[in-house]
């Protein structure tokens, strides 16, 4: 479903600022997998995600998606095979527009943008559905404007917004890391059943050991811009956080030395 | 300073808000909705008039020079959007160049720097010498406030639209469009091109009102613009939620900055201070927002 190959980017190229974030990175995502992505600050999983959106154009390397190369294709074409969650809940959804005005435009991902009116009566039905589904008590404020809602509220939102149009692949970059943890587990739930209701083939950023652990069916561990561990299948099942940091230690030759990685509960 | 001299300058006074009110309209597409502040409507101004009544003279009709017009506009908020996004010039200094470039344009289409259309040798829409005393369907405020309605109507439709829509979302947050697969770049141009549309048929019925089109007419147009916009938001910010009505309060704001100006006249100041006077009150209302943030969110509270 998607597919890396050799992605090369470099920033600041030639300048005392050089930083190698991405070097040769490959992955190959099957349909329906659910990847949880970890890894230290500057190792490249936010650059990984970055360029399978298309917000810059990587150095060399394919990225394909459903068959598709779509390594030129600006990022608003890109859309369309997409569903992101960002990490900050300010990012994801228009504030000073009405929810069911949010979920309208998503609804319209990767499709043209005609001068038909922008929400039709049945659809207004529908959210109001979805929005019953998530249990936030949104149901029935579909005019209210999407500012008004809590960080948690408006991640929750973001997720339905990304699924509303298929994506071919759910892309989360630390999308909790923001919520106190008592709203983070909630969201999390919440990833796991549009995630498995859907059969999304989903890549998921987190800081926290424990939730790359326990949720989806694979997890890789990135370091210095390339793939260092790929966990999958029963392996991946009997997972714990001291066989992960054993492997990585194993993997690398060096302690795994990110102070949120390991305190994070 | 008797009170008749005032109301006898009401009428004119509400024409002229009305007028410019389309102006403010255009502006506000730009300045709330996509959060540019857009210069190239001191240029635009004239151009609507420019064409409008250039054409007129050349014995065009009504419809076609007001359409003319339109479309100058659109041409000069195309070349805004174009500098903004296609070369990656910041949007306040595209709209000043276009501005600047305009001036070159506008005294070419003119010829001159001053172009005068009598009202008595041509079959004119709007006039000054039309707001009383003549049939309703003659009266430039009836026929401006209709313009006003339409325009805010056919916003109002565009506004909700799917592509209305996204362009809206364009200037709340860019990062969530280009996720829903909107272009951005695309949706800035759309926006530019047409507020400049709507401040040039501004211009085309300015010209036509004050019964010449002038190459320094839309000098500090930008400012009363931002002026009805700030002023009918802080006046009925709080009553008109409905976006419709919210483009109304932008065309009274525009309104009731010119009866501020007619009572200041009145009052017998200084016309050289006018623009000085206007630059301060958008200052002020500019700043309000701010000043709220900083000073007036209350003292810290708690701790010892």
């Amino acid at each position: 479903m998607l597919e890396i190959k050799d992605i090369h980017k470099t920033f600041n190229k030639g300048t005392v600022n050089q930083k190698i974030a991405l070097n040769g990175l490959s992955l190959h995502l099957k349909a329906g997998d659910f990847v949880t992505v970890i890894g230290g600050n500057g190792a490249g999983k936010s650059t990984m995600l970055n360029a399978i959106a298309g917000v810059w154009k990587p150095d060399s390397g394919r990225i394909i998606i459903d068959g598709d190369d779509v390594t030129n294709m600006p990022e608003h074409k890109r859309a369309k095979y997409l569903g992101r969650v960002f990490q900050d809940p300010m990012r994801g959804t228009a504030a000073d527009m009405e929810i069911a005005e949010n979920l309208a435009l998503a609804a319209r991902r990767g499709k043209m943008r005609t001068l038909k009116w922008g929400i039709k009566k049945a659809e207004r039905e529908l959210y109001r559905e979805k929005l019953l589904a998530l249990d936030l008590g949104l149901e029935n404020r579909l005019s209210s404007k999407v500012g008004l809602l809590s960080g948690g509220q408006r991640q929750a939102l973001t997720l339905l917004m990304a699924s509303l149009e298929m994506p071919k692949v759910l892309l989360l970059d630390e999308h909790t890391a923001a919520l106190d943890p008592k709203t983070a587990a909630k969201v999390l739930e919440l990833t796991d059943r549009i995630v498995n209701e859907n059969k999304l083939t989903t890549l998921m950023i987190t800081h926290n050991m424990h939730d790359a652990i326990a949720h989806g069916n694979r997890l890789i561990m990135l370091s210095d811009g390339q793939v260092m561990l790929d966990i999958a299948g029963e392996e991946k099942k009997n997972l714990t956080v001291e066989t992960l940091l054993s492997k990585f230690y194993q993997a690398s030759g060096e302690d795994f030395a990110d102070d949120s990685v390991l305190l994070s509960k | 300073m008797s009170i008749t001299s005032l109301l006898n300058g009401m009428p004119g006074a509400v024409a002229q808000g009305l007028i410019w009110g389309i102006m403010a309209i255009g502006v506000y597409i730009t300045f709330k909705i996509l959060d540019i502040a857009d210069l190239t409507v001191d240029g635009s101004l004239c151009t609507g008039g420019a064409v409008c009544v250039m054409m007129l003279m050349a014995g065009y009709g009504m419809v076609p020079a007001l359409i003319c017009a339109f479309i100058a506009g659109m041409l000069t908020g195309l070349a805004t959007g174009l500098l903004h996004t296609a070369m990656g010039i910041s949007a306040i200094l595209a709209g000043i160049l276009t501005q600047l470039g305009l001036y070159s344009i506008n005294l070419k289409i003119m010829g001159k720097a001053n172009q005068p259309i009598n009202a008595n040798n041509y079959d004119l829409l709007v006039s000054l010498r039309n707001i009383k005393g003549v049939p309703l369907f003659e009266n430039t405020i009836f026929i401006t406030f209709i313009f006003t309605v339409v325009l805010i109507a056919f916003l109002y439709w565009f506004f909700g639209t799917e592509l209305g829509s996204s362009l809206r979302a364009s200037g709340c947050n860019a990062d969530m469009c280009r996720a829903q697969g909107i272009n951005v770049s695309f949706n800035k141009v759309l926006g530019l091109v047409l507020s400049n549309g709507l401040v040039a048929l501004s211009g085309a019925l300015l010209a036509q009102y004050q019964g010449f089109a002038d190459v320094q007419m839309g000098r500090g147009a930008i400012v009363i613009g931002l002026a009805a916009v700030v002023i009918g938001e802080a006046l009925f910010g709080k009553i008109f939620k409905n976006f419709a009505l919210r483009l109304l309060s932008v065309a009274l704001g525009s309104i009731i900055y010119y009866i501020v100006l007619q009572v200041v006249i009145w009052m017998k100041l200084d016309p050289q201070l006018l623009k000085l006077l206007s630059a301060i009150i958008v200052a002020i209302f500019l700043a309000i927002p701010y000043w709220k943030s900083k000073y007036f969110a209350g003292k810290v509270k708690g701790g010892k």
